[in-house]
């Protein structure tokens, strides 16, 4: 499974997880405190900086990853061009661009078992508190599995409608699916279970 | 415990597979946003519990950097996004659908689950996914709702779907749907 590490190798790469975090969550604060279109742009200039510097192929796959926010910035603009108050208009769009911008750019630069260790530190108060963190930990492996071992079986399913069916696969294909995960969630225990289950005993 | 993990965890990456396979359409052509089907289904399948657990651990899968949303999107970014709120929304969306089909004695098992999809996967998911859209986009809460209202019809469509899904698991599988043996 691949994660959404940018394999470009940038100094951000070896920074340690947590500050990137804070910072990130110090610098979207600042985003919606900062008002009015010019800041805005400044800001966003400034995250388009931090994006280049690392070279033009990091770039252009950082921007491809905001084109979800396309569609946003254009609801916004009409929006506003109709109703009036385009420079509040276009100020929002550029702070949604930069706060997403920035949050990408933490995980573009942070390997995954980075991310996995931190997540461990920050869900131990969690456990004290009594919620059952242990099993969701447990499941961050299994996931990660399961999830290319189910899309390849979906495609299978898919296919096999298609050799059928002139018409599209619908929504009867999620059925076989679901089964597919609890027959596989069922096989899953029985293997954990005979190579002597998930052990309680390292619960810190 | 192996049971629950393998269940909590399989139910994650189904959700991130119903996000992978792009050929899926619903009636009248509407696209399945798969994913919140998959909300539906999880706390309908799994329960309250392990229904929110198993959200939660698709969740801090897609936190830390997996490309497990519709359209291999994934990271930080995607909880920063203006449609965020839908994304936070999913363990308790899962957890409400999952209270209720353990809780309301009602039949069929089809009707149940059908309801509690719509209370937990479109009641709550547009609560939060509503505050979120306000928040990003600088918009009050009554115009944010006009916004979504327009995906209502779909996603009361993939609730009564889900409650035929779920009727139909709980005849395949009647020991993995468990409050579909008491009455």
């Amino acid at each position: 499974m691949i994660s959404l590490t940018s394999p470009v190798r940038t100094r951000a790469h070896g920074w340690p997880a947590g500050p990137k975090l804070a910072g990130l969550a110090v610098a979207t604060t600042a985003l919606f405190l900062i008002s009015g279109p010019a800041l805005q742009a400044l800001a966003l200039a400034a995250v388009l900086a931090l994006y280049a510097l690392p070279g033009r192929d990091f770039l252009r796959h950082g921007l491809r990853q905001l084109r979800v926010l396309w569609p946003f910035v254009l609801l916004l603009l009409i929006w506003h061009a109709v109703s009036g108050g385009w420079a509040q208009g276009v100020a929002i769009a550029l702070r949604m661009t930069s706060t997403v911008a920035l949050a990408n750019l933490v995980t573009m630069t942070t390997t995954l078992g980075e991310l996995t260790d931190l997540l461990h530190r920050l869900l131990a108060p969690l456990r004290r508190i009594g919620l059952p963190v242990r099993l969701v930990e447990a499941g961050i492996p299994l996931v990660i599995r399961f999830t290319p071992v189910l899309i390849t079986k979906g495609r299978l399913l898919v296919e096999a409608w298609r050799a059928r069916s002139p018409r599209r696969a619908n929504w009867n294909i999620v059925l076989p699916m679901a089964l597919l995960a609890l027959d596989d969630a069922d096989h899953l225990a029985e293997a954990l279970r005979a190579r002597g289950g998930l052990n309680p005993s390292d619960e810190d | 415990m192996e049971r629950n993990v393998a269940q909590i965890a399989l139910f994650a990456a189904l959700i991130a597979a119903l996000g992978a396979i792009p050929q899926i359409t619903l009636a009248f052509g509407i696209p399945i946003t798969a994913q919140s089907m998959g909300v539906m289904l999880a706390g309908a399948v799994l329960g309250a519990r392990r229904g929110f657990l198993s959200m939660l651990l698709f969740l801090l899968l897609v936190a830390i950097g997996l490309p497990l949303l519709a359209g291999g999107r994934g990271g930080l970014g995607a909880f920063v996004a203006p449609t965020s709120g839908f994304l936070i929304a999913f363990p308790f969306g899962a957890f409400v659908t999952g209270l209720f089909v353990e809780h309301v004695r009602l039949r069929p098992i089809g009707l149940r689950a059908g309801l509690g999809a719509v209370l937990g996967g479109v009641l709550v998911l547009y609560a939060f996914g509503v505050v979120g859209m306000s928040i990003g986009l600088g918009k009050s809460i009554p115009e944010c709702v006009k916004l979504v209202l327009a995906f209502l019809p779909g996603d009361l469509l993939k609730a009564a779907v889900t409650g035929m899904l779920v009727a139909a698991l709980a005849r395949a599988r009647p020991q993995s749907v468990a409050w579909s043996q008491s009455a």
